[in-house]
């Protein structure tokens, strides 16, 4: 076995940002088209990674324990498939991973990531760590705070896109106009972040009811629509590759999807490090500047909220509002994975008319025991009409049986829906 | 217009048709051995000819196999579930709750008070598959199954997750002569526990309930077992076998005509769209160069003569199959032997044995030795001179055969084992987990499944042209992968080619971990049962991209390895103890199951009486039963740490009685708490020991199946305290433990720090129960008497913050006074066993891993090996902070890997690590824990454990390890030797 040695890996230098190109997984599809417009804009060679298909959950599974879970797998084995693709030039190619540093296993990916790769013959590949947290402080790979402006405001767009996209595709008259919509304001936005706009909040908040208006002129129909809540493990909630094309699968089943954005659980991170200090102690500014920046991301959400709503469009709960929505069913002290937030999407959803929710996780994730199966008889206590399914994904959990469990909530959802127009 | 439902389930196909008032004119039931597209024509084109004549119908399709069919030929749709509800409405209404078993489905409908449909996950595997598999394993088919189990006289305990789990604890019953009828009892308990833990979550089932699907039709038993858990009466009503069926009819609404359905479905080309892999043989000339390399793989054999002189017997016992192998003074194979044990290996040994007298009159028998699962059962029966663990078998067959050999992998029956041998002694040992023992008779039951014998069936697949790509995992989702590469048109040689390359692929990545053949050496040895198997044993070639050796005998290695054992430690006058001819002859067994009455473990023990009035007991924990005496517990941490935890007694207390939940990480912090709230002036009530009763109480309210065993223990815990009239029950939400400064982080995992969440969630028994699960930090002990003092404030106003302060001081006090105990205790322990001589073992687990319901005595059963048991918290003191390759931020792991690092720096300690199945973090533990120690030259042990009690496996690694320790100083000795005589 090629010996790992601890603290001897490559790092990722300041000056690699020009002679490497860095391979980023793939995620939320939307949020990272336009991130790597934002990367390269700050001057790295990014690429997004699009490769799927048997072997690199195959791949996964070679080089990562089997028992971890799916998306380090998943995400592993896209990285390998990708450097043995040979479309890379092996000693110019830096990978990036996310890292949230909670008290879930995911903060291991990165480590799990630099063994693999060191079994699987890549030693020399650098692996640089995103993360808010303050881990790998030696990497050259550095959020600078015009870099994070950037992302922040690629994560603002990403979710008004998803959510516009979400409720108009559905009802479209001609099939295709939204997708086609959002593909064009992805590459305005791409122009707009060139020439260094649209990014501070108050461009931002100018820029969104021009988004909005645009969605609102595609032609649609209004047909009652099974309304379906997807909610999850961050990665197998978004990614297409770790939840088997969910929102395609429940598009073709003729529904109206509602994944909640990708802020929230920005915010429910930065968030955790107020409310630690507030439960167990700490340094003032540990509570002070977290709320401070949330109230700056505040002012940003209701005008996205406003702006959709001004357009005829529902308009997720605020962060601030989220925050509420646990009380007397879980404590916001639940902070590992994506914890109380999760829970709490399901109530804003059940709340706001998506009563049919899908939980997606992946098998045997630890939080998930806790905030996702563990809080459903909660949630349906308080809330009857809740129509909550779990789904396990794995490498080997097959599609037949997540889609019959899914169809088996359909169902359910159909019969109330018919019931209701009656 | 008639109407007519299909219900396409993963096992049978059901088809009804009813008239215009809804009369059933006609049902049917087969099984379809998954010739789904074919059946279905067949039904819809007799449908036309002997009923509708050209007439439409109001047709829908059903059933978990049906989703991608009915898509095919453009017929509606209905879910299963969703279909039986509309059944059950429309035939039996005011039924409140319906259970329904199918072959791999398991669902239960609450109808009244609040719609909830709930179906099994995708881990807890199948019912009627489940019960067809165990079946199998009593040789039996499952009318006489339930025939058998009507007698029943007790229940064992079968973990009832999986049916991989069920099949090691009832496997161990049969080879120990447990009785069939009892057994047969014991599993269909088994599904009822498995049906109302995994799918009530905390709902109870009461009022007019029905029952449904092909098991519950089938087994009387069955039914009576689920009525009396329930405590209910449960109704099978007619045509249950017909209800998804009907309610697809009812459902109907779009008329067909089903000559048309059927053509389509004839036109319905398999379109072969699943992933797939190589082929496994390109040609036939490529099979003859492959069956040519491996036919010189072979022992010497001679023939059996008379005069071939003093011989040794070995044999072994395995799981599912009896071998026996003859040699002769040069370790010539002069007689072999390999059957099916039919769930009693003594017969089959005894027949054997006589047949050998009988053949052979001046037959002389130097030594026998026996191994495997049965070896002690064998050795007791039989008088045979030695047993030997059978990793240690297999290695002295292997190393004979090929001297330098440094990979064993042995796939038999039941079980894989594989070992890296290094400098002669096995280095390292791989079992398979409880979860993943996907073997060789998880082929046959495939293959049965689908309507072959193995041998056929795997030879089916030697020729495919796309292998259907399967992946490696657990056996019990297989069925599903399976299921999918039928609906995507995969053939049946496809499927077969799947299935054996997936066996290679779960010993190599599950069970091995490896990903490349150089980490397993340059001479492979294979060996066991399944490698006979053409296809497993090339696709075991080109995964790894190696030609490997597999010897003549694979299936045999057991016995020979056991045969050479013997011959080695005799001389050729020796005279074996074995039982002769006229003992044989008046051989009996009486087999008895009985409850030691031991100690409070009440362990269900199995008592064989032979003829000559010797006994073998097993299910024992402890050698109370066998000699009288407890187990000498003094050198063994855990047994200390259980002694010390029930000192913890509830004192008089003015301001209330407070109970805390012993459970989880309350295994390590009770001191601290059970103080704190003393000296406040509770009075503090510990839950009971934990015993499987009181896990069962608490399994209806468990949420999600996958959890670990530990954290589902804890609903039990509850349960009980619920009862006890408490003024409050105490049990934190602790993000983070107690700073020890080994790593860069102290979280608790997050099921350990937020578990309580899921208590109050889920168990309805806190509902009228002050239960407090505030969030605390006691790693910030400056910042923990303000926060303490507001919490309490809540449920007991006026606890002033001085007060508090004070049991504040003492709480932290009493836990460092209990830690320092344990290292203590620790470090006497590790002193007096150098001194003695003694191996010393960390079994190196997580605080609740003393409570003896979650370790199954593992730590007594080191300590009857004579070994020195200490906790890895106990040594981890002794270590500073250290690099690891993974984030090292969970205290209970960060003394996981200080423990491993002390190991590579002294000699004389060895690590077994505990591992909880379902634990998420161990994933990421073990492997790093593997490489601490590998870096160190010390060999890595692992023992899974769940609810599952047979130690028999746990059994065998402990063994091994000991026996690979022994040889390991035994080979440096002798070096040390040669080095003395060169000096």
């Amino acid at each position: 076995m090629p010996d790992f040695d601890p603290g001897q890996y490559p790092r990722f230098t300041k000056e690699m940002k020009q002679t490497h190109t860095i391979l980023i997984p793939n995620m939320a599809v939307l949020h990272f088209r336009l991130m790597k417009i934002a990367l390269e804009q700050a001057g790295y060679h990014v690429e997004v990674l699009g490769n799927c298909g048997s072997q690199v959950a195959q791949l996964g599974l070679k080089y990562v324990h089997n028992d971890t879970c799916y998306p380090a797998l998943l995400v592993i084995g896209q990285f390998l498939d990708a450097l043995n693709s040979g479309q890379y030039d092996l000693d110019h190619t830096a990978l990036l991973i996310t890292q949230t540093g909670g008290g879930c296993r995911a903060s291991n990916y990165i480590h799990l990531l630099r063994k693999a790769l060191v079994k699987a013959g890549y030693p020399q590949i650098p692996v640089a760590s995103l993360n808010f947290s303050g881990l790998e402080k030696d990497s050259g790979f550095q959020l600078t705070l015009p870099l994070i402006r950037r992302l922040l405001a690629c994560i603002f767009y990403g979710d008004l896109l998803m959510t516009l996209r979400n409720q108009v595709a559905p009802y479209e008259d001609t099939p295709g106009q939204a997708d086609a919509l959002t593909d064009r304001w992805i590459q305005e936005l791409g122009n707009r972040f060139a020439l260094g706009r649209g990014i501070s909040a108050g461009e931002m908040k100018r820029a969104f009811p021009g988004i909005v208006q645009d969605f609102a002129a595609i032609p649609i129909t209004h047909v009652p629509k099974v309304k379906v809540g997807v909610v999850g493990e961050i990665y197998v909630k978004y990614s297409p590759l770790g939840n088997n094309s969910l929102e395609e699968f429940l598009a073709s089943e003729g529904c109206e999807v509602n994944v909640p954005g990708l802020m929230g659980f920005c915010q429910y991170c930065i968030f955790n490090m107020s409310e630690t200090k507030r439960l167990y102690g700490g340094k003032a500014w540990e509570e002070f500047a977290p709320e401070f920046l949330l109230s700056y991301l505040d002012g940003i959400e209701v005008a996205m909220g406003d702006a959709l709503r001004a357009g005829g469009f529902h308009a997720p709960a605020r962060f601030k509002e989220l925050i509420k929505l646990p009380d007397g069913i879980i404590s916001l002290g639940a902070k590992m994975g994506e914890g109380w937030l999760l829970t709490a999407e399901m109530i804003e959803l059940v709340e706001s008319g998506y009563e049919n929710i899908v939980c997606a996780q992946p098998f045997g994730c630890l939080p998930n025991h806790i905030v996702g199966k563990g809080m459903v008889s909660k949630i349906r206590a308080e809330y009857p009409t809740a129509n909550i399914t779990p789904i396990d994904y794995d490498p080997s959990a097959t599609k037949v049986n997540q889609e019959n469990r899914i169809k088996l909530m359909l169902a359910v959802a159909r019969e109330r829906l018919e019931a209701k127009a009656q | 217009m008639w109407k007519a439902g299909l219900d396409i389930g993963s096992t049978t196909i059901k088809c009804v048709v009813l008239d215009e008032e809804d009369q059933l004119i006609y049902t049917s039931y087969e099984r379809h051995y998954s010739h789904i597209v074919e059946k279905a024509e067949e039904l819809l084109r007799k449908m036309d000819s002997d009923f509708l004549h050209g007439r439409q119908v109001l047709l829908s399709i059903s059933g978990s196999a049906g989703m991608g069919l009915a898509k095919s030929c453009g017929v509606p749709f209905v879910q299963e579930v969703f279909a039986t509800r509309v059944a059950v409405n429309r035939l039996q209404p005011g039924t409140d709750c319906v259970i329904e078993l199918g072959g791999e489905d398991a669902k239960i409908l609450f109808l009244t008070n609040g719609l909830e449909v709930r179906m099994n996950g995708s881990c807890a595997g199948g019912t009627g598959a489940f019960i067809d598999q165990m079946a199998t394993l009593l040789k039996m088919g499952a009318d006489e199954m339930n025939e058998a189990a009507r007698g029943a006289a007790r229940i064992y305990t079968i973990a009832s997750r999986c049916g991989v789990f069920a099949k090691s604890d009832v496997q161990p019953l049969i080879n120990q002569g447990g009785q069939i009828g009892d057994i047969a009892a014991s599993i269909y308990k088994a599904v009822v526990n498995q049906t109302i833990a995994g799918l009530a979550q905390g709902r109870p089932i009461r009022g007019k309930v029905l029952y449904l699907g092909g098991p519950l039709t089938f087994s009387d038993v069955l039914r009576k077992s689920f009525d009396e858990s329930l405590g209910v009466t449960g109704l099978c009503p007619e045509n249950s076998l017909y209800y998804v069926g009907m309610g697809a009819a009812f459902y109907s609404d779009t008329a067909f005509d089903p000559l048309e359905v059927a053509q389509r479905l004839k036109n319905y080309s398999a379109t072969a769209t699943y992933a797939s892999e190589p082929p496994l043989f390109e040609n036939a000339e490529e099979l003859a160069a492959f069956r040519a390399r491996h036919a010189r793989a072979s022992v010497p054999t001679v023939p059996f003569v008379e005069d071939c002189g003093p011989v040794h017997i070995g044999i072994d016992s395995g799981s599912t199959t009896v071998k026996l192998v003859v040699i002769d003074g040069e370790g010539r194979i002069v007689y072999t032997n390999y059957q099916p044990n039919l769930g009693n290996p003594l017969p089959l040994i005894r027949e054997q044995l006589m047949k050998l007298y009988r053949e052979h009159p001046g037959l002389r028998i130097a030594s026998a030795t026996t191994t495997g699962y049965g070896e002690e059962l064998v050795k007791n029966a039989f008088h045979t001179d030695y047993g030997l663990v059978e990793t240690v078998a297999h290695f002295t067959a292997a190393k004979t055969f090929l001297p330098q050999v440094d990979f064993i992998i042995d796939i038999g029956g039941q079980d894989m084992k594989c070992f890296k041998i290094e400098d002669g002694a096995i280095s390292n040992i791989f079992l398979n987990e409880a979860c993943s023992s996907g073997c060789g008779s998880f082929l046959q039951t495939f293959a049965q499944a689908l309507g072959y014998d193995v041998k056929d069936f795997t030879a089916l697949g030697l020729f495919a042209d796309r292998p259907v790509d399967l992946g490696s995992r657990c056996t019990v989702f297989m069925n599903s992968s399976v299921k999918q590469a039928q609906k995507d048109g995969a053939s049946v040689e496809n499927i077969s080619a799947g299935l054996s390359i997936s066996v290679v692929k779960n010993a190599l990545y599950k069970v091995i971990r490896a990903s490349s053949p150089e980490e397993l050496g340059r001479n492979i040895v294979v060996q066991g049962g399944t490698f006979y198997n053409e296809a497993v044993l090339r696709a075991f070639e080109k995964e790894m991209g190696v030609e490997v050796i597999r010897p003549d005998i694979a299936g045999l290695m057991g016995a020979y390895g056991a045969a050479l054992h013997g011959a080695k430690l005799t001389s050729p006058e020796h005279i074996s103890t074995i039982l002769d001819l006229q003992a044989l002859e008046g051989f009996t067994q009486k087999v008895r199951s009985m409850q030691c009455g031991g100690c409070t473990n009440h362990c269900q023990l199995t008592v064989n009486t032979f003829a000559d009035g010797a006994r073998f007991v097993s299910g024992n924990r402890c050698e109370r039963p066998v000699t009288g005496k407890a187990t000498d517990e003094s050198m063994n941490l855990y047994a200390y740490k259980r002694e010390l935890l029930s000192a913890y007694t509830p004192q008089e207390g003015k301001r209330g009685r407070i109970g805390i939940p012993l459970c989880l990480n309350m295994y390590e912090l009770l001191p601290f708490w059970h103080r704190f709230f003393t000296e406040l002036g509770f009075s503090v009530v510990t839950s009971p020991v934990s015993s499987r009763k009181l896990y069962l109480d608490g399994q209806a309210t468990i949420p999600s199946d996958t959890a670990c065993f530990p954290a589902k223990l804890a609903h039990g815990h509850i349960k009980a305290l619920s009862e006890m009239n408490l003024d409050a029950i105490f049990y934190p939400c602790l993000t983070y433990n107690m700073d020890e400064q080994l790593g860069d982080n102290h979280y608790n995992c997050p099921v350990v720090a937020y578990y309580p969440e899921v208590l109050a969630g889920n168990c309805p028994e806190l509902e009228n129960t002050r239960f407090i699960y505030d969030y605390v930090g006691i790693h910030r002990p400056a910042d923990f008497v303000r926060h303490m003092t507001k919490i309490l404030e809540k449920y007991f106003p006026g606890i002033a913050r001085a007060e508090v302060s004070r049991a504040a001081d003492a709480a932290y006090a009493e836990y460092q006074r209990h830690m320092q105990q344990l290292r203590q205790r620790g470090r006497e322990i590790i002193e007096r066993a150098r001194a003695e001589g003694r191996r010393i073992i960390i079994l190196a687990g997580r605080p609740y891993h003393v409570d003896p319901e979650i370790n199954h005595g593992i730590d007594s059963l080191v300590a009857r090996y004579g070994a020195a048991v200490v906790s890895e918290d106990s040594v981890s003191w002794m270590e500073h902070k250290f690099p690891t390759s993974v984030l090292n931020q969970w205290t209970y792991h960060s003394r996981l890997y200080a423990a491993a690092r002390l190991c590579t720096e002294q000699r004389d300690l060895n690590l077994v690590q505990l591992v909880s199945f379902g634990c998420g973090l161990d994933a990421i533990t073990t492997d790093e824990t593997r490489e601490i120690l590998q870096r160190g030259n010390k060999l890595y042990t692992q023992i899974k454990i769940d609810e599952i009690t047979n130690l028999g496996a746990v059994n065998i690694r402990l063994r091994s390890l000991l026996a690979a320790l022994d040889e390991q100083d035994r080979l440096k000795s002798a070096g040390e030797q040669k080095e003395l005589a060169y000096a």
